[in-house]
């Protein structure tokens, strides 16, 4: 295989005195589908906040393309083509649907390509498209998680991470959710690093899988075996 | 601490170009229209140097290179601090009492005039110490209560001739009263909104004591004050009691002596009673505090009561000493300076507060050829202490551990 | 009738004045939830500044063959400076203790604040500094009601600064990135908007505003004290809290209230507690509906 497009070597961090990760390594290669599942509370989220410079890595390295990331500031990271759509979505509540994706471009300079992004992310989202003036707090759940992978989209991404895109949705929406991503996988050859806590449906999605507990990888398998595995079917499916 | 230095410099550089910048439209740039540059680069150059200074040491100390000195330093420290625990602090406490008894046979008027004001502003600094360092709440009014308390003593004094011991606990009761009307529409709210407010309403009393002429003479102030009188039992026409007035300054310093004493006891007691852990518990997470049964309300009222209670026999006491009262003693810059106090020594911390008290009122005693400075020092000693050592000189031992703590 | 026209115009002239002031606390609220005590001593600095360069254009003669010019080169300068000052303490004062608790940034402001206001007594002196020359003297006269040519400057000037601060905030990417950082920094980092650049800039449009705050109470009233910052601070800061903090049309609408109600207070019912007035409506707006009269909820309706 090629090199790793994001890799992560031994990574400790945390929060004040509480460590959350505690040496978490992995690797991703351009083009996959990467998830990351485990329990609640496991390091999942602090990951990617780590990945993304939110949460300041104590050790080890964090490396997207070849260059040690984690000592660059966190707003640095989407001009390289690295971003993330977080947990809970986190829509700019008070600003329209437009002016969130119009964010989302806002290292861009080009302003035509911007416009015609948004008229993109508008096909794609048709919903977005409908309320493009409304703000974003009286969206729905759904619709404010397209609007967070919309305006994740809107920077450009090389690796797009996503925390839970499934959270707090009903199944049908979940069911779009995910064929997006896989489209977003497929048409823009986008890399995509997914935390789920729900794990089948992960799995599924993904081409591998790394399983998380108390900050730490414990399994890193394809993820058909993964689903094969009967520890992970029963300590994550419900078996 | 080279390798440190290179990590500073530029910041450090940009400041002082900055500073450089802000100064010289202030110092050079004249009314009649001609520019100079001599006195922006005299000051300027004073700034370098004794920032230099500064940022060398903390470099050094940063870097490990004033171990060689700090080493015994902090040894001595350390020992000299197992060494205190052996007594307990009650016998340090007697201790300390015993040299202040003993202070005026050895000390001037001078010495003692400053005295006085180092424990009027520990009894000020213990009574705010109640509202911001043990339940929380950012009060910067605070001086509007001693204000009161001096009005107090001073009106009954000079209308109805009544003595300081009856006025002393009416100017604290009605310093607690005033305190609770304050308090009853403000304590509602939290953090900065509660800091603004009082700071409104400290404002508005001084306002009225400096307009309401015919009660307070506005401000010009009152005169002629009484001081505090004693009854003295006389055997040289068999018994009687012989009314004595404290004119002697040793005789107020001990009365000062006596406020700060009981106020310190007072604070101490509630600091580790049952309203002491009901306000730490507000201090640290006024929601949780509810949550668990306390009633964040009568308890917050409480805190600023009795904040204001004690800042009202201090106000009393001033009055009495001074013979004078005037609202220009009451300014904001006097609430800031006894928050000052609190912050520099520790919030919570009674020996820090005393600490505090002495060295903002000692120092700058000391440098009075640098007076004109005293504020602008004491404004960046408030930032420094933030940045640097937001805890405080001698921080307030917690009860018991935290869960941070002990996971660390 | 007449004195009641007299003292609208003269409130409006105020109320604008409070307006520019309160914008400074409610976008700082907006963005980092702080009360920047220091931002009365940006005022006051602007007032100060204001003087020097006008008193300096005058001792050169300039005032009298290109006032105008005179005065917008003072404008300018001075709004820049106080943009630079507020820039520099927000880098030294405020930024290290972003993660430390509210209170210690509060202390810190309160420090910043005591130091600035000493800092401009030992340098331009404890007495009052007259404002030079009689710019904008005389006016135009509606039988008793006189509308000065400085109120008239005044209010077109704060209604200039309102509408750019207007289309800086609502209409250019700029302004975006700004409200999008009040509501959620972490969520803006990830979209490549750097926060504490946004920050700066915020504290530098607020002192900028209060600079030219400065100016107009220096010109106004004809002179400066090193100490006029603290009690204009406070009313915007009454004013930005009846309008709804973080709200910028709040801030503008409750600028305008304070100074109506300043100037009809002292009109009508004393003089002398004219500075009560402010605080009595701030703690009635905090007791009766926190949020302020724009503000919808407080947790968004930030910048």
């Amino acid at each position: 295989m090629t090199d790793p497009i994001l890799e992560l070597k031994d990574v400790h961090s945390g929060y004040g005195s509480i460590k959350a990760l505690k040496g978490i390594s992995l690797r991703v290669y351009p083009g996959e589908v990467v998830a990351i599942i485990g329990a609640n509370g496991a390091g999942k989220s602090t990951t990617l906040m780590t990945i993304c410079g939110i949460v300041k890595a104590e050790r080890g390295q964090v490396i997207y393309k070849g260059q040690v990331i984690n000592t660059l500031l966190p707003e640095k990271l989407p001009t390289l083509g690295l971003c993330q759509v977080p947990e809970g979505r986190r829509i700019f509540p008070r600003l329209t649907v437009m002016e969130n994706l119009r964010l989302g471009a806002f290292y861009r300079k080009d302003t035509d390509e911007i416009l015609k992004d948004i008229q993109k992310a508008y096909e794609m989202f048709p919903i977005l498209g409908e309320r493009k003036n409304q703000e974003g707090g009286t969206l729905s759940g759904g619709e404010q998680q397209m609007l967070a992978i919309a305006r994740a989209l809107m920077t450009k991404p090389k690796v797009l991470l996503l925390d839970e895109p499934s959270l707090g949705l009903a199944p049908i929406i979940v069911q779009q959710i995910f064929n997006i991503i896989d489209r977003i996988n497929k048409e823009d050859g986008t890399t995509i690093l997914l935390v789920e806590q729900n794990a089948n449906l992960a799995l599924q999605a993904a081409t591998r899988g790394y399983v998380v507990e108390t900050g730490q990888i414990t399994l890193e398998d394809d993820s058909t075996s993964l689903l094969a595995n009967p520890k992970i079917r029963a300590a994550y499916l419900g078996e | 601490m080279i390798h440190e230095f290179k990590k500073v410099w530029k910041p450090y550089t940009l400041g002082l170009l900055w500073v450089l910048g802000l100064l010289w439209p202030l110092l050079g740039i004249h009314p009649d229209g001609t520019l100079s540059f001599e006195r922006t680069l005299i000051v300027w150059l004073y700034l370098l140097v004794v920032s230099f200074v500064c940022l060398i040491l903390y470099l050094m100390n940063k870097s490990g290179h004033l171990e060689l000195m700090k080493n015994p330093l902090s040894a001595a420290w350390s020992k000299g601090a197992v060494a205190a625990k052996v007594p307990p602090v009650w016998g340090w406490f007697l201790v300390g009492l015993m040299l202040a008894m003993l202070f005026p046979l050895f000390t001037g008027r001078y010495h003692q005039d400053v005295a006085i004001n180092v424990l009027i502003y520990v009894c000020l600094g213990l009574g705010l110490n109640v509202v911001v360092g043990l339940a929380g709440m950012l009060d910067l009014g605070y001086i509007a209560f001693y204000g009161v308390g001096a009005y107090t003593y001073a009106l009954f004094n000079i209308h109805y001739g009544i003595p300081f011991w009856v006025c002393l606990p009416v100017s604290g009761a009605l310093a607690l009263v005033v305190a609770c009307i304050v308090g009853y529409p403000t304590l509602r709210m939290r953090g900065d909104y509660l800091a603004i407010v009082t700071l409104g309403f400290g404002e508005i009393i001084r306002i009225i004591l400096n307009n309401w002429m015919t009660l307070t003479n506005g401000p010009n102030g009152i005169m002629g004050i009484n001081r505090p009188g004693i009854f003295f039992p006389s055997f040289a026409d068999g018994f009687s009691w012989e009314h004595l007035w404290l004119k002697k300054l040793w005789l107020l310093y001990y009365v000062a002596l006596g406020l700060a004493v009981v106020t310190i006891l007072c604070v101490h007691r509630l600091n580790f009673s049952r309203v002491g852990r009901a306000w730490e518990s507000i201090r640290e997470d006024e929601t949780a505090a509810e949550l668990m049964g306390v009633n964040t309300f009568i308890y917050k009222l409480l805190a600023y009561a009795m904040g204001g209670m004690f800042a009202g026999f201090a106000g009393a006491f001033f009055a009495a000493r001074m013979k004078f009262v005037s609202p220009e003693s009451f300014t904001f810059l006097e609430s800031a300076m006894v928050l000052c106090m609190v912050v520099l020594g520790g919030m919570g911390s009674i020996p820090g507060i005393i600490l505090g008290a002495a060295a903002l009122i000692v120092l700058p005693e000391l440098f009075r050829e640098f007076e004109l400075y005293r504020m602008l020092a004491f404004g960046s000693v408030m930032v420094l202490m933030m940045l640097f050592r937001p805890e405080g000189l001698l921080p307030a031992k917690r009860l018991g551990t935290r869960s941070e703590e002990r996971e660390g | 009738m007449d004195y009641f026209i007299q003292q609208l115009i003269n409130g409006i002239t105020l109320g604008g004045i409070y307006a520019l002031i309160a914008l400074g606390y409610t976008m700082v609220y907006g963005v980092i939830q702080l009360i920047n005590f220091a931002h009365g001593e940006f005022f006051a600095a602007g007032g100060y500044v204001g003087v020097i360069l006008l008193s300096y254009f005058a001792g050169r003669g300039l005032m009298e063959t290109h006032p105008w010019i005179c005065l917008g080169m003072s404008f300018m300068l001075t709004m820049g400076y106080c943009a630079f000052l507020a820039m520099g303490v927000e880098k030294v004062a405020y930024l290290p203790l972003r993660n430390q608790s509210r209170l210690a940034a509060l202390l810190s402001a309160l420090g910043v604040s005591i130091f600035l206001s000493n800092a401009l007594m030992l340098t331009q002196g404890v007495f009052d500094k007259p404002y030079p020359g009689e710019l904008f003297n005389g006016g135009w006269e509606f039988g008793l009601v006189t509308i000065s040519y400085l109120q008239v400057m005044i209010v077109t000037m704060t209604i200039v600064l309102l509408v750019s601060l207007n289309i800086l905030v609502f209409k250019t990417k700029m302004g975006m990135a700004m409200r999008a950082t009040a509501q959620d920094k972490t969520m803006s980092a990830l979209v490549a908007i750097g926060s504490n650049r946004i920050i700066s800039l915020t504290f530098a449009i607020g002192a900028g505003l209060a600079a030219a705050a400065g100016i107009m109470v220096g010109l106004y009233y004809g002179s400066v004290r090193y100490d006029m910052g603290f009690v204009p601070g406070i009313k915007a800061f009454s004013a930005a809290v009846l309008g709804g903090i973080g709200n910028i049309t709040g801030a503008m609408l409750g600028g305008l209230i304070i100074g109506m109600v300043e100037i009809f207070g002292a009109g009508y019912i004393s003089g002398q507690y004219k500075d009560v007035f402010a605080f009595i409506i701030l703690i009635a707006v905090l007791y009766f509906k926190p949020t302020g009269i724009m503000g919808v909820n407080v947790d968004d309706t930030r910048v």
